[in-house]
């Protein structure tokens, strides 16, 4: 009684003009998304933090009394001294302040909202049933999560460069280990320095993706990864671990810095990378596997 | 129907496979992740072969008579598997001064599983072990150590290459490096040694001088003497509080009663360093007695093949000493090689890198010369430097080198770069303090490379500068400079630095070392004054294109000691910094594995990614394409619907419905019944436990292509809050991704009949706006099958009438609605068709009409329920009376006229007060919603 239907109309049922591969086009969904407060709100803020910061710096006064302790002062120190010595150093330094927590929460915000929210308003259950096969939707929510946090650290980045250029002038980057960077070399660091940031960020967005898929409740999705996020960064402080702490998701969150020395220490941003692509690849694939799998019951 | 159910099962059974097929890919993967991680852990942790330690106390006949015995207190590690058939070479590891046993244990572990047995000790003088500290005098400490290797020899499961003669090398950093020396000097039986940055002469190491000048001319370093004095000397809260043995009550030093100026030392050693320390100057005595303890004068004795192991960041025991200990041992024929690390008595261990590289060339070092695997070590040479900083480690990352052969502190190369700067005044400045900090001794870690803690006192030091550099310089050895110095008393200790100047001015000190350098008979005008060579310390660093090099002659460091007078001298440097340079190879790094994992990792990932979606592609096509042929017109079939939730949860015990075109089919239930659960599976948002879906003869799958001709409304409205109706709708017909046109947008917007609140945000939207706009999501695109939960939900009276009408002129046409309510009224009025649920199960299904419409019986309340009971049932055609309560009965009249049974009633004189049209559903309904009283309400 199975038989396998010739095409008379469309072979598997679908309504004329359906196609599963064209169903929550990305374009839509980043509209959806972009259309959200929320979103509006985080990349406002990505503009206006390195704003804030320029205008703390200003109301702060002149701290150039003080002779920058150097590369070797500290390699932390040294960057909040030099933030005021060139766009290039002021960016660099807007990355620093930003990258431990701040960029943590933005694609935590972004990737574990990206299933939960739509749960939460009801509207999954449509999307599905429109249908939106589950994966397409997985994708379409994970390149729009990708891309907006994507847009966040760039728009950071960005004003940080056009404001701290305009305010304090294009000088080389300082804050290595070694020798000064020209203003064209330093943008590529920075660049780089961008790039890793956002593969090291990947595991974030894999664990609170992975949240989002199993929870209804965004808040829920968002705080779980930021908490590990957390946890993770507590236990690599405990030495007494020793080479366990390797195996941390955020192990390898600093290895960015070894950019910025001369040349490029390389070695554990490799590692680092290939951590953050173990852990993003396992919690998605985990998320897929669940997603596939789950009852829609929100 | 028995067909159509057997074939289901078929259906089912033919899918399970596939079912399991996919658990078994999804487990295979996981499996493949896991066994992928076991092996990453399985290299991280090799695991090391056992081993037993046997903690004893030795007790050695030694001293200048060769019979004094003393305490000392030992650790045999022995490895699993060493017996008198199979003996095992031995290891002697000494600890650094202040150390005892334990703190070689970590060293002792790693050895023994390389294989070795390993005896470690602790040196007399020190922790548990008796004796006092006579710094590795050859009548003490050393003879010592040759009554373990008797000790050893003696042992059944240590190899011996005579009787007497253990196969044994000697491995030991700083006090116990220079042991190993000595002991090899003294005692043939030594096999090999691993020195690590340990002293060649210890009168030149606490006095140095730079020009050459012998140690009573030295320059006394004050600040390591004092904190070894003082860690031996100084109790409990010194170093050795590490070893809780050597802090305890019953420490020997305490129990023996010495003097507590001098704590463990022999007196010998106590008595010279006071006079050291009094003056600065070392008496030749004291030369003498520090010689005594130095390799220096006894390497020509030296036959084991050595591999010596120094620091670039040790100002106590810098290169220099490596050096003069490899010219020594080489000048034998006995092989040597050098290698040095970032590191030391200052540096620390050094980064991974370099801890790698040391415990690769000892393990071969051994190997070899011990163990007899592999061939002859090459006598090539290796070297680091710092070249930036690894985050993760919190240090310095390093670059490794090597060169054919040691080339000693001259390099193979030398650059001669230019200084300029005037003759300078410097000051002296009187007691030796404010002093320049070079080096804080045993700062350990980042110090010496960063910089951070390098001072010149303004007026206390000159400067003389290069040019920048027009390329870079790679510096491997000692660099010289000439110094012509002028002092009004004749004398200067002055002290010379190379600095690496980066063109933002920031001067580094490579490794905080300084060449120390005491001048005599000078003239009181520079003019006047003879050019001396200055040797600095080597190092190992590269100084960038663009740097300039920096010579500071200065008057006064903190870490030495420093003539009291105040004196102003008058420094030149008169000619160019010679800097030695070795061209080597870079070492490949051991880290450059990760960089080919990494691809390796991208290219699996991107190969199973494709993977992922092909099979995942095919899948889909392959789910969509099987027809029944005999729904293919009928919008749902569904048979055998079961649905438990996890936890027992049965919600739909067994569910059998079907909507043709052209209806609409009320599912009508209590609230619990099942229909909302029934509903999520067949629009594929839950799986059924058993049972099937059809729609249009299509197979239902989440997601299933067919569902694009299904227009849903499920457990109420979901929208964006923040959009607009409009936007919502238009949003959600994107998401199909079907043509616009298709949407009949402005239809539907008709039905939702919003008005101008379709522009307004969700948010702001009532309850029964928000239905509204739900049920016309739910129509976009004039969906072939619609399916209602409860739509009427919200909605006014008149909208429901609105809402009753639309969805019977959108079932004409052939289109089908389903409906589901909870209101008998609400069916009985839109639907033609009806499936009533309870309990998840079916109890009644039908066209309205005949479930829901008049029955053929009435409910009558009469006056006397007897006999109009006996009244009716004589009436022709009557069917059945039976009583329904005091004076009501329930009569099937089966056709006859309702008129002529009260006619009948009325007859007879009973009285009639009511007749009620009895319909079917009603009563099982009724019935079933008094069951759930709390569930029945309306909402």
């Amino acid at each position: 009684m199975t038989t396998r239907v010739p095409a008379g109309g469309s072979v598997d049922g679908a309504a004329p003009g359906y196609h599963a591969g064209r169903t929550l086009p990305f374009r839509a969904e980043w509209r959806r998304q972009a259309s959200r407060r929320r979103t509006q709100l985080v990349l406002g803020f990505m503009v206006a933090l390195p704003l804030i910061i320029l205008a703390a710096f200003q109301l702060g006064g002149d701290d150039e009394g003080q002779e920058p302790s150097g590369p070797a002062g500290g390699r932390i120190s040294s960057l909040v001294d030099l933030a005021t010595s060139g766009g290039l150093n002021f960016t660099l330094f807007t990355i620093f302040v930003s990258a431990g927590f701040l960029l943590v929460v933005v694609v935590a915000l972004f990737f574990g909202d990206a299933v939960a929210s739509e749960a939460s308003w009801g509207s999954l259950r449509y999307l599905l049933a429109a249908p939106v096969p589950r994966s397409r939707l997985l994708t379409a929510k994970l390149v729009v999560a990708a891309g907006h946090s994507a847009l966040a650290i760039l728009l950071l980045a960005a004003t940080a460069l056009l404001a701290g250029t305009l305010r304090y002038g294009v000088h080389p980057l300082r804050g290595g280990i070694a020798a000064d960077l020209p203003p064209g070399e330093g943008l590529v660091r920075i660049g780089l320095v961008l790039g890793y940031l956002a593969v090291g960020l990947l595991v974030v967005a894999g664990v609170a993706f992975l949240f989002s898929v199993l929870t209804d409740a965004p808040l829920g999705a968002v705080g779980g990864a930021v908490l590990l996020y957390i946890l993770s960064s507590i236990l690599d402080q405990i030495t007494a671990l020793g080479s366990l702490r390797s195996l941390l998701p955020t192990h390898y969150s600093d290895a960015w810095l070894g950019l910025l020395s001369t040349p490029m220490q390389v070695d554990d941003l490799v590692k680092g990378t290939i951590s953050a692509l173990c852990y993003a690849t396992g919690c998605a694939a985990l998320a897929w596997w669940r997603f596939l799998r789950r009852d829609i019951v929100s | 129907m028995a067909g159509m159910s057997s074939s289901v099962v078929a259906r089912l059974r033919r899918s399970l496979p596939r079912w399991h097929r996919r658990r078994l890919v999804s487990a295979g993967l996981v499996a493949a992740l896991l066994a992928g991680a076991g092996l990453v852990g399985w290299l991280a942790w090799p695991a090391a072969p056992g081993f037993t330690a046997y903690e004893q106390v030795l007790t050695v006949r030694s001293g200048p008579d060769g019979a004094t015995p003393v305490a000392l207190d030992s650790t045999l590690y022995l490895p699993d598997g060493a017996s008198a058939a199979d003996p095992v070479p031995a290891v002697l590891l000494g600890h650094g001064f202040g150390g005892s046993k334990r703190s070689v244990a970590g060293d002792a572990e790693e050895l023994v599983g390389q294989g070795y047995a390993v005896l470690a000790w602790t040196a007399r003088g020190f922790g548990a072990s008796g004796g006092q500290i006579h710094l590795n005098h050859p009548e003490y400490e050393v003879r010592d150590a040759q009554r373990l290797l008797d000790w050893l020899a003696a042992r059944p499961e240590i190899r011996t290459d005579r009787p007497g003669d253990p196969r044994v090398g000697v491995v030991g950093g700083s006090y116990g490096g220079a042991l190993a020396l000595l002991l090899a000097a003294h005692d043939r039986r030594v096999d090999a040694i691993v020195p690590m940055i340990t002293w060649h002469d210890l009168a030149r190491s606490f006095l140095p001088e730079a020009t050459g000048g012998a140690p009573e001319q030295g320059v006394f370093k004050r600040a390591w003497a004092g904190l070894f004095f003082g860690q031996v000397t100084g109790g409990p809260a010194a170093r050795s509080g590490a070893d809780p043995a050597g802090s305890s009550g019953a420490d020997p030093a305490g129990s023996s009663g010495a003097d507590p100026a001098c704590g463990r030392f022999a007196a010998d050693v106590c008595a010279a360093y006071q006079r050291l320390a009094v003056t600065g100057r070392a008496d030749p005595e004291a030369v003498a007695r520090l010689r005594e303890s130095s390799p220096a004068s006894v390497l020509d004795r030296v036959t084991a093949p050595a591999l010596l192991i120094q620091g670039g960041a040790d100002s106590l025991f810098p290169l220099s000493e490596a050096d003069a200990n490899a010219r020594g041992i080489a000048a034998n024929g006995t092989p040597v090689r050098v290698a040095w690390f970032v590191g030391g008595h200052d540096g620390g261990v050094g980064p991974p890198s370099d801890q790698d590289r040391l415990r690769r060339l000892t393990g071969q070092w051994l190997g070899h010369y011990l163990a007899g695997r592999g061939e002859p070590p090459p006598t090539s040479f290796s070297w680091s430097r710092v070249s930036g900083f690894s985050a993760a480690d919190g240090g310095p990352a390093t670059t490794g080198y090597a060169a054919g052969a040691y080339p000693g502190l001259g390099g193979t190369d030398r650059r001669r770069v230019p200084l300029s700067g005037p003759p300078q005044p410097v000051a002296n400045p009187p007691g030796g303090a404010p002093a320049a900090i070079s080096s804080v001794p045993a700062a350990g870690g980042l110090a010496s490379f960063v910089n951070g803690i390098v001072t010149d006192l303004p007026g206390q030091h000159a400067r003389f500068t290069s040019e920048p550099l027009p390329q870079s310089l790679d510096v491997v050895g000692a660099p010289q400079v000439w110094l012509r110095a002028a002092s009004p008393t004749g004398e200067a200790v002055l002290f010379v630095k190379l600095y690496d100047v980066d063109p933002a001015g920031v001067a580094t000190l490579a490794g905080g070392l300084v060449g120390s350098v005491r001048l005599t008979g000078l003239p009181a005008d520079v003019a006047d004054a003879e050019p001396v060579r200055v040797t600095l310390p080597a190092i190992a660093r590269q100084v960038p294109a663009g740097h300039t090099l920096r010579v500071t002659v200065a008057t006064s460091d903190q870490a030495y000691a420093t003539p009291p007078e105040p004196a102003v001298y008058t420094v030149a440097v008169p000619g160019p910094v010679t800097v030695p340079t070795v061209t080597g190879q870079p070492l490949a790094n051991p880290e450059a594995g990760w960089r080919w994992a990494l691809a390796g990792l991208l290219v699996a990932l991107a190969a199973g990614l494709a993977v992922a979606v092909a099979v995942a592609r095919h899948r889909r096509r392959r789910a969509g394409r099987s027809v029944v042929a005999e729904h293919r017109d009928t919008p749902l079939v569904v048979t055998g619907l079961r649905k438990e939730y996890p936890g027992g949860l049965v919600a739909v015990s067994r569910m059998d419905l079907t909507v043709r075109r052209a209806e609409v089919v009320g599912l009508l239930g209590p609230n619990g019944a099942g229909k909302t659960t029934a509903l999520r599976v067949l629009l594929g948002l839950t799986r059924p436990t058993a049972g099937e879906v059809l729609i249009f003869g299509h197979r239902l799958v989440p997601g299933a292509p067919v569902l694009s001709r299904v227009g849903a409304l499920v457990e109420g409205p979901g929208f964006l809050p923040h959009r607009s109706g409009l936007a919502n709708l238009t949003g959600y017909w994107q998401a199909t991704g079907r043509p616009v046109g298709d949407a009949r947008l402005a239809e539907v917007v008709e039905i939702a009949g919003l008005g101008d609140s379709i522009h307004r945000r969700v948010r702001t939207y009532s309850h029964g706006m928000r239905q509204r706009l739900a049920i016309a999501q739910a129509m976009l695109g004039l969906p072939d099958l619609l399916v209602l939960d409860e739509p009427t939900d919200g909605l006014d009276p008149p909208q429901i009438a609105e809402m009753r009408r639309v969805l019977r002129r959108y079932a004409t046409g052939g289109r089908a609605v389903l409906v589901s309510s909870h209101l008998l009224a609400e069916v009985e009025q839109t639907c033609t068709h009806v499936i009533v649920v309870h309990k998840g199960a079916v109890v009644a299904a039908g066209p309205v009409g005949e479930v829901v419409g008049d029955s053929p019986a009435v409910h009558l309340e009469v006056s006397d329920a007897q006999v109009a009971a006996a009244v009716l049932d004589r009436l022709a055609g009557v069917r059945s009376v039976s009583a329904d309560g005091p004076g009501a009965l329930v009569v099937d009249l089966d056709g006859v006229p309702a008129a002529t049974a009260v006619a009948a009633l009325v007859g007879v004189g009973v009285g009639v007060h009511r007749v009620v049209p009895r319909r079917r559903l009603e009563d099982a309904f009724l019935a079933l919603v008094g069951d759930h009283p709390t569930g029945s309400g309306d909402r």
